[in-house]
């Protein structure tokens, strides 16, 4: 029996020509126009994080493969790696100093991603798992956000950032809008109080032009096939679902469904990283179910939580119950009566 | 009165690759000096040879008689003589070889005299039946099932549909438009006959929706009652269960045929062939065959069933040095190893496609492309770790014998996975095992009634044991007068065979694969 040596015999012949790298690609370009906008109204140092957490998540990525025995030159340009970084480095407040991005980095590719088996198999979004790392271990240095309208610029961000002096970091920050809401309202303070000192205005720092740019880029993905309508509209819906039953209910102790869905990371989460594919469900329903949960979540986290935001942890929560949604959400097989 | 349906879930729009023979005539190809038959390329049992070697026969003469209820009957493609009946390539993707029938072509191809015509007036479904079993008919859109044992199980169950499917919805393919457009009235009239020996109550014509001139051609003549309809150019539109759902709105059940939902489908070649067989009185000898690729040029050939596939591509010119030879569509066809291979019933193309790149595959990403796009709503990513994992419960649990193969999941797969190679080599595993656990169960009921024969022995004297012995032997005699479960479980079996068959060098091939990838 002879057989070629140019790969498998089996049919189908033909392929789309679609591949992960590509996916990735578009998932970069996509991200692009948000992170601008971020750089815009957060300085540079938006920039230089990301620099810092992709070249270490390269790093790391490259290190693992080369520790596995696998070929670098597939897995390590497959784009994973990169975005993974971008996100992380998106997560990052722009002043912190480098050493923690790239812990970040290096926990999510080496003990979050190639600890379980490389790409394909984490259980967890590697860019968030890396975040909350550093959200449990450096809590304060992870809520040192520039102030709103604070002047950060090169030098200033160089040296917060490599040489690590706080002096400048503090001299630059506050809290954002969504931790600076959340104090308030804890400290029993009415939400008409706190309007007039925060900042511009609780929508200000940018924050809602950040969402837009986002929100644009992950239309794109959407138009492009790269991610499915089911997750981001699922997290929009129970983002909006919750907040308005919140506000509802009290609208003098909670904010709006609108700040909620214009603060902090709400479209980055909704179109780039709660539809991660790997760490989400890949049933359509699930899909919409996994999106409805992370919404509610972090309007919850948000509200009643410690962290600055709450996409990250909602995320990893659901990311956990991903394979439980999987199996209660399949669909109904051609020419079968039930489901299960 | 034609309008375009919906609705089957998920499919893929592939390029059609089909442009430049939509609308082009047919043409016929010399006679090859060699016309090979092999015995089994239909569904069911092997065909039994009728004549021997050395023995002169004229075009239409019987070679070969239909075995047992599911198989078919072949006949001579040309005058000459049996040279060979013997091992021969056929097409398989592992290049196995099987026991073929030889003919040398004396050039001169005299026919027999052609069987009368029936008198489609006074025609009984059995009287039909009996003429298409006669002609060697079997599914001509790539099945090969033997249509006398569709038409007959349909009549026995009264389907009120019959549907025949000219939705040719692989890339390249164009010979069912091409025969259409020659031959409309053939086929209106195969449907017609169809429709009388099943005593079907409503018949439908499925064409895609690009097919305006075939649809033209079918249009101008009287349709008899025939219904056309339209489907999308969404493969697998033309799959059996996609198009029963898109006109009925009812599916197949899960593990089921297609008189189940009260329907048969037949394919417009077939309907053709029908025709010929009982208004012409010919059996299934040519069919028109797409060669197309990288050829110099492309063609809808008329083609003796037999020919060997070098022959067409010769005819047509090969126009890359380095490519594979695709029989069948590039979606479900095989890959062919040995180009002698012959033509057969069901040889709808050939296919030159040049050499892939160099294909780098990846972990899955769980993207969920695949789940989009499969017809059998399955979920192909999980089918394909537990495949690749071994569990052949989980996967069968997840309904892997409801995957129809038809590699929407890996055409769209961004990580380049065969994956409708692992779910062949689940399934044939699986059916592997299972024949072992039947086996096995048998030799221990035969154990355990010894055991009881022998305890009786022990008690009774000698002729008391004989008695005893002779009960548990009588036991399966019921089971030999046939009855329609066990024809229907006849039936089954025959298509397990051959599904089994067509897979049969996957593990091995599986495994080579995994190595080549690490």
């Amino acid at each position: 029996m002879q057989r070629d040596a140019d790969g498998v015999a089996s049919s189908p012949h033909i392929h789309s020509g679609a591949s992960v790298a590509g996916v990735m690609r578009r998932v970069l370009a996509a991200l692009a126009p948000g992170v601008m906008v971020s750089a815009w109204f957060l300085g540079p140092g938006v920039l230089l994080q990301i620099g810092i957490a992709t070249v270490a998540a390269l790093a790391a990525e490259a290190a693992m493969l080369s520790v596995r025995g696998l070929a670098m030159r597939p897995f390590l340009f497959d784009g994973t790696a990169i975005v993974a970084g971008v996100l992380l480095g998106l997560a990052m407040p722009p002043l912190a100093p480098w050493w923690l991005a790239s812990l970040a980095a290096v926990f999510a590719m080496v003990v979050v991603k190639h600890a379980h088996g490389g790409v394909g198999h984490n259980l967890f979004n590697p860019a968030m798992a890396g975040y909350a790392l550093l959200l449990v271990c450096f809590p304060y240095a992870m809520k040192s956000w520039p102030a709103p309208g604070a002047e950060a610029w090169a030098a200033d961000v160089l040296g917060a950032v490599f040489l690590v002096d706080t002096a400048k970091v503090d001299a630059v920050s506050g809290a954002t809008a969504l931790s600076f809401v959340r104090d308030g309202l804890r400290g029993m303070k009415m939400l008409a109080e706190l309007r007039p000192g925060a900042g511009a205005s609780l929508l200000g720092g940018g924050a809602a032009w950040v969402n837009l740019a986002f929100l644009g880029g992950g239309l794109a993905l959407l138009a492009a096939r790269v991610i499915r309508w089911q997750i981001p509209a699922g997290f929009i819906a129970g983002l909006l679902a919750v907040s308005l039953l919140l506000y509802l209910g009290d609208a003098q102790r909670h904010a709006s469904p609108l700040f909620h869905l214009m603060g902090g990371a709400t479209m980055l989460g909704a179109f780039f990283i709660a539809t991660d594919p790997v760490s989400s469900p890949v049933t359509p329903r699930g899909r919409l179910v996994f999106g409805l949960l992370v919404g509610a979540v972090v309007v919850l986290i948000r509200r009643f939580g410690q962290y600055p935001d709450g996409v990250a942890f909602a995320v990893l929560l659901m990311n956990a119950a991903a394979p439980l949604i999987d199996r209660h959400t399949r669909p109904r097989v051609y020419g079968e009566r039930d489901t299960r | 009165m034609s309008t375009v349906l919906r609705g089957f879930h998920g499919g893929v729009r592939l390029p059609r690759s089909k442009e430049t023979l939509q609308g082009t005539g047919s043409r016929s190809v010399a006679l090859p000096p060699l016309l090979i038959y092999p015995l089994q390329a239909h569904v069911g049992t092997p065909a039994r040879p009728v004549v021997g070697v050395g023995q002169k026969v004229r075009r239409d003469e019987l070679l070969a008689a239909p075995s047992s209820y599911v198989s078919q009957a072949i006949h001579a493609g040309t005058s000459g003589v049996i040279v060979e009946i013997a091992a021969r390539a056929v097409i398989h993707p592992g290049g196995v070889t099987d026991t073929c029938i030889v003919l040398r072509a004396d050039g001169e191809d005299r026919r027999l005299t052609p069987a009368p015509a029936l008198d489609l007036g006074r025609a009984t479904p059995e009287g039909l039946l009996a003429r298409i079993a006669e002609a060697g008919i079997v599914g001509m859109g790539g099945a090969g099932f033997p249509s006398h044992v569709k038409l007959r199980e349909g009549l026995l169950n009264a389907v009120r549909l019959l549907i025949i499917n000219a939705v040719e919805c692989e890339p390249y393919i164009a010979c069912d438009e091409c025969m259409i457009r020659e031959r409309a009235a053939d086929v209106l009239l195969g449907a017609r006959i169809l429709r009388q020996a099943l005593r079907a109550s409503q018949c439908v014509i499925a064409l895609e929706d690009d097919m305006q001139q075939a649809r033209a051609a079918l249009s101008r003549r009287d349709l008899a009652g025939a219904q056309i309809v339209r489907v999308p150019a969404i493969y697998p539109a033309g799959g059996e269960r996609q198009l029963i759902r898109m006109i009925t709105g009812a599916e197949v059940p899960a593990h089921g045929l297609p008189i189940d939902a009260g329907v048969v489908m037949h394919n417009a070649a077939t309907a053709a062939a029908v025709a010929d067989a009982v208004a012409g009185g010919l059996p299934l000898t040519e069919r028109l065959v797409t060669v197309a690729g990288a050829v110099r040029t492309p063609a809808n050939l008329r083609v003796r069933i037999g020919t060997p596939i070098a022959h067409l591509l010769d005819a047509c010119g090969r126009s890359a040095a380095d490519a594979r030879v695709i029989v069948g569509g590039p979606m479900m066809g095989t890959r062919l190893i040995d180009e002698p291979a012959p033509v057969v019933k069901t040889t709808n193309c050939v296919l030159r496609l040049p050499a892939a790149a160099e294909d780098c595959t990846m972990p899955c990403i769980r993207c969920g492309d695949c789940v989009e796009v499969c017809p059998a709503q399955l979920q192909p990513q999980a089918l394909y770790e537990l495949a690749r994992a071994g569990d052949w419960d989980g996967a069968s649990d997840l309904h892997l014998f409801d995957c129809i193969e038809c590699g929407a999941c890996a055409y769209v797969c961004p990580s380049r996975l065969p994956l409708v190679h692992y779910y062949r080599h689940a399934k044939s595993e699986i059916e592997a095992l299972e024949l072992a656990q039947r086996r096995a169960a048998e030799l221990r009921s035969r154990y355990e009634a010894r055991l009881r024969r022998l305890a009786q022995a022990g008690d009774a004297a000698a002729e008391a044991e004989g008695q005893a012995g002779s009960d548990v032997d009588a036991a399966p005699a019921p089971a030999a007068v046939p009855d329609r479960a066990a024809m229907r479980a006849e039936i089954a079996a025959a298509v397990a065979r051959t599904k089994a068959r067509r897979t049969a060098n996957t593990p091995a091939a599986a495994g080579e694969d995994e190595d080549g990838a690490r």
